[in-house]
């Protein structure tokens, strides 16, 4: 089922007056009847408040994103709070080095429910081509992530284009039902779901090729 | 391909240090393209040293970098001798002579050490514990040696031939934990006068990779700590796995702010091992596009510690123009920041042919932009308050830290490789280098504003003489002959295929080599067995020894101080921690 909105009760072929400058007419009627979870969706959607946990050469791109040529406030979400309390989108942005893990990890903890992680770059994806001692092999080693932007780094193009598929999940209520599971799964995007996975642990680590055990 | 000659033979000192030491110090021969190298013994390393700065015939004031390596894997004549196995090089400059020296010491294989040079050259302190992290060597008398780089739980010296490039170690929060600033206290348990305060990594300000352990009277910070480390993606030793023109997508991202300053270094350095100069026009558009990344850089720097101190306006304005140079930057190279455009011998492919048009339409619009934010900034009661007389470096200070780049500039040192030692077309335009006496934050940004304005006056100028011709090298030993030769020519299919399997085969030697990046002196320290791979690359960062006495500069001041000054410092941590 895909719903891009609440729906209106406008009568067909008719266009009423604005109720008030700014504010669409409802068709005569000064209410709307919707299901609460869509209302709910649609204006999360279109209200994210990201979080930029910005590293590396991505975060310039995430820069340029919000600036004025591409202006990210087009599609609601421009509002940038580095604060973890105050945003429910988490950009990953940038590579993830093992130094920096546990951080990530903190942050990801602090941020409330509802909550989203958009994985910008490879370098956050898969760890790119550093494939080496410092690096995190992908950010879903560590928290769940919902949609994964590819590009070294992305053209804002295509960042935007990663918001607006996180959008329509959103709406969608794919990603509602993940979080009532209580398990995170991690969605590629036109692909199955991988293996969930959990925590930035020695179970994660274990799995890491070549990793031997800390003495 | 190059001569060998004896550049260390000319130094003027030289008879002196001979009289001196004897023996143990020896002048070396290299590539005529490489920086004098003399020869030292570990115990009369730090006795040498300290000729080397206080000697008026040396005056080597300025400590740049320290390079180390594992010689072990090293085939035939270059191998070390029996026993020995690392070495460090240290790089020195004189700004009274404009002269680099490197200064060699080769180390044993087991317990390798060497007595730190931390109170010859304060520079030495990070650049000590980096080498001890990378690479196990030990600095004697060191006063803070401990991992710098890597996490607190890793284990082994990540550069040694002997790691495994892929071994990676479990950092926990513990791991991270700092607990030596908050014990460096005396007062007692139930006293709380002053408190601790965990700076970054994840704060607007520190970019989220840099992170400074404060320890606060009120306002006031009394002692700080920084740490980095928290984007090492292990550049050197991933560029020991890949053919020298691979490396190339590496170093666009060491700083990531300036590309192409970065590709024109890395590509100067292995040409001068090579001994192959690329044709003018390569030289010229390298010159451009390297310009037009300098005022890349220095926007990203004002604009976003005008967004820290709380100026949003002039980032809107300020990320225009950048906008339009990454649009040039894309035609020419096809993506828009992370270039990779330059190619040993040359470049990647020539540029559009409205490249000329093009660029005068940005540099146009640079300017106007450039005067908004002037007129929005310079003046600004606010911005006076925040900037003048905060985060003051006097002259002697900034040379001691090892500071180079618009940051010494502006406490008085005028050093600029570009004026000093001219390479690429820098030689053949006029251009001023900004200089200001006040070393405080808004100096650095007056100077770095009046870069820009030079660095468009230099586009300008080599537009007008633009050469004709061919933008790579005709030596296909080093660069991709053209495609119609590869599908006509046997020789030149031979060459084809050799370049993509084995890579250019350097010849063997050791080279430092040197340009101005955004932040000061970009060296690229690079050690050649005669493959198609680098063996050791080592890069000497603008940005490390900036950030390494930052927390020298904020002691004393309050922490609204400290975020203006590290804005102006323009820290950018790829190349920091690499």
């Amino acid at each position: 089922m895909k719903i891009t909105g609440p729906s209106l009760p406008i009568a067909p072929g008719k266009i009423a007056p604005p109720i008030a400058p700014g504010v669409p007419s409802t068709g005569g009627a000064d209410f709307l009847t919707t299901k609460l979870d869509i209302a709910v969706q649609w204006a999360q959607s279109n209200s994210l408040w990201p979080m930029p946990f910005g590293t590396a050469c991505c975060a310039i791109e995430f820069m340029s994103v919000v600036s004025s040529h591409y202006d990210l406030s087009r599609f609601g979400a421009e509002v940038v709070r580095f604060s973890p309390r105050q945003s429910d989108l988490l950009i990953v942005a940038g590579t993830v080095v093992d130094k920096l893990a546990p951080v990530l990890k903190k942050i990801y903890d602090q941020m409330a429910e509802p909550k989203w992680v958009i994985s910008m770059g490879v370098c956050a994806c898969t760890g790119g081509f550093y494939r080496a001692y410092h690096v995190v092999q992908g950010v879903d080693e560590i928290v769940p992530v919902d949609v994964y932007v590819a590009g070294c780094p992305p053209t804002p193009e295509n960042l935007i284009h990663g918001i607006m598929m996180l959008q329509a999940k959103i709406q969608s209520g794919e990603l509602a039902r993940h979080r009532e599971a209580k398990t995170y799964v991690p969605i590629r995007v036109g692909e199955d779901p991988v293996t969930a996975i959990p925590a930035y642990s020695n179970e994660v680590m274990a799995r890491v090729p070549g990793r031997r055990e800390n003495p | 391909m190059s001569a060998t000659v004896a550049p260390a033979k000319g130094l003027e000192f030289l008879p002196v240090l001979e009289k001196k030491f004897g023996e143990k110090v020896t002048a070396l021969e290299g590539l005529a393209a490489d920086v004098p190298t003399l020869v030292t013994d570990a115990a009369s390393l730090h006795e040498a040293a300290r000729f080397l700065r206080d000697d008026p015939a040396a005056a080597y004031d300025l400590f740049l970098d320290l390079a180390s390596a594992d010689l072990s894997r090293l085939p035939g004549p270059q191998a070390p001798k029996a026993g020995e196995r690392f070495q460090a090089n240290y790089i020195l400059y004189s700004t009274k002579r404009n002269e680099h020296l490197r200064l060699k010491v080769n180390l044993p294989e087991k317990d390798p050490s060497v007595p730190t040079l931390t109170d010859v050259w304060p520079a030495s302190n990070w650049f000590e514990r980096e080498a001890w992290d990378l690479m196990g060597i030990d600095f004697k008398g060191h006063p803070n040696q401990k991992r710098l780089l890597t996490h607190g739980g890793f284990v082994g010296h990540a550069l040694r031939k002997d790691y495994d490039a892929k071994q990676r170690w479990l950092c926990t929060e513990e791991d991270l934990l700092q607990t030596e600033l908050a014990a460096q206290t005396d007062e007692p348990a139930d006293m709380f006068e002053t408190t601790t305060l965990n700076f970054g990594p994840s704060q607007p300000a520190t970019h989220g990779t840099l992170r400074i352990v404060m320890r606060l009277d009120g306002e006031t910070i009394v002692g700080a700590e920084s740490e980095c480390g928290y984007l090492h993606r292990c550049f050197e030793k991933m560029s020991e796995a890949h053919t020298y023109s691979q490396v190339f997508p590496y170093t666009d991202r060491l700083n990531y702010c300036s590309p192409m300053l970065n590709n024109n270094g890395y590509a100067r350095a292995i040409e001068s091992m090579l001994g192959v100069t690329p044709p003018p026009r390569a030289l010229a558009v390298r010159t451009i596009l390297g310009e037009f990344s300098r005022v890349m850089d220095h926007l990203v720097c004002l604009a976003a510690n005008l967004v820290d101190i709380g100026g949003l306006t002039s980032f809107w304005y300020a990320f225009q123009p950048r906008e339009e140079i990454y649009g040039l930057l894309e035609a020419c190279s096809g993506a828009r920041l992370t270039v990779s455009y330059g190619r040993v011998g040359g470049l990647a492919n020539d540029v559009p042919e409205n490249f000329v048009p093009w660029a005068r339409e940005i540099i146009k619009g640079t300017r106007e932009r450039l005067g908004d934010v002037e007129t929005l900034v310079t003046r600004n009661k606010i911005v006076w308050n925040r900037l003048r007389d905060t985060g003051v470096v006097t002259k002697e200070q900034a040379l001691a830290w090892g500071w180079t780049g618009p940051c010494l500039r502006a406490s008085g040192v005028p050093f600029d490789l570009r004026k000093d030692q001219p390479y690429e077309w820098y030689g053949e335009v006029d251009f001023d280098v900004p200089i200001m006496t006040e070393g405080d934050n808004y100096a650095r940004y007056l100077v770095r504003v009046e870069e820009m304005k030079q660095s468009l006056r230099i586009i300008e100028q080599i537009l007008d003489k633009l050469p004709g011709g061919p933008v790579r090298s005709d030596d296909y030993r080093v660069i991709l002959p053209p495609k119609e030769m590869v599908y006509n020519e046997m020789e030149a299919l031979i060459y084809h295929f050799k370049l993509v399997f084995e890579g250019v085969k350097v010849p063997p030697g050791e080279i430092y080599s040197a340009t101005e990046g955004a932040n000061g002196e970009l060296g690229f320290s690079v050690v050649s067995d005669g493959s198609g791979f680098p063996y050791r690359l080592k890069v000497r960062p603008p940005c490390f020894p900036l950030f390494a006495s930052f927390e020298k500069i904020i002691k004393g001041h309050p922490v609204a101080d400290a975020v203006a000054t590290l804005g102006l410092l323009n820290i950018i941590a790829g190349e920091l921690d690499r």
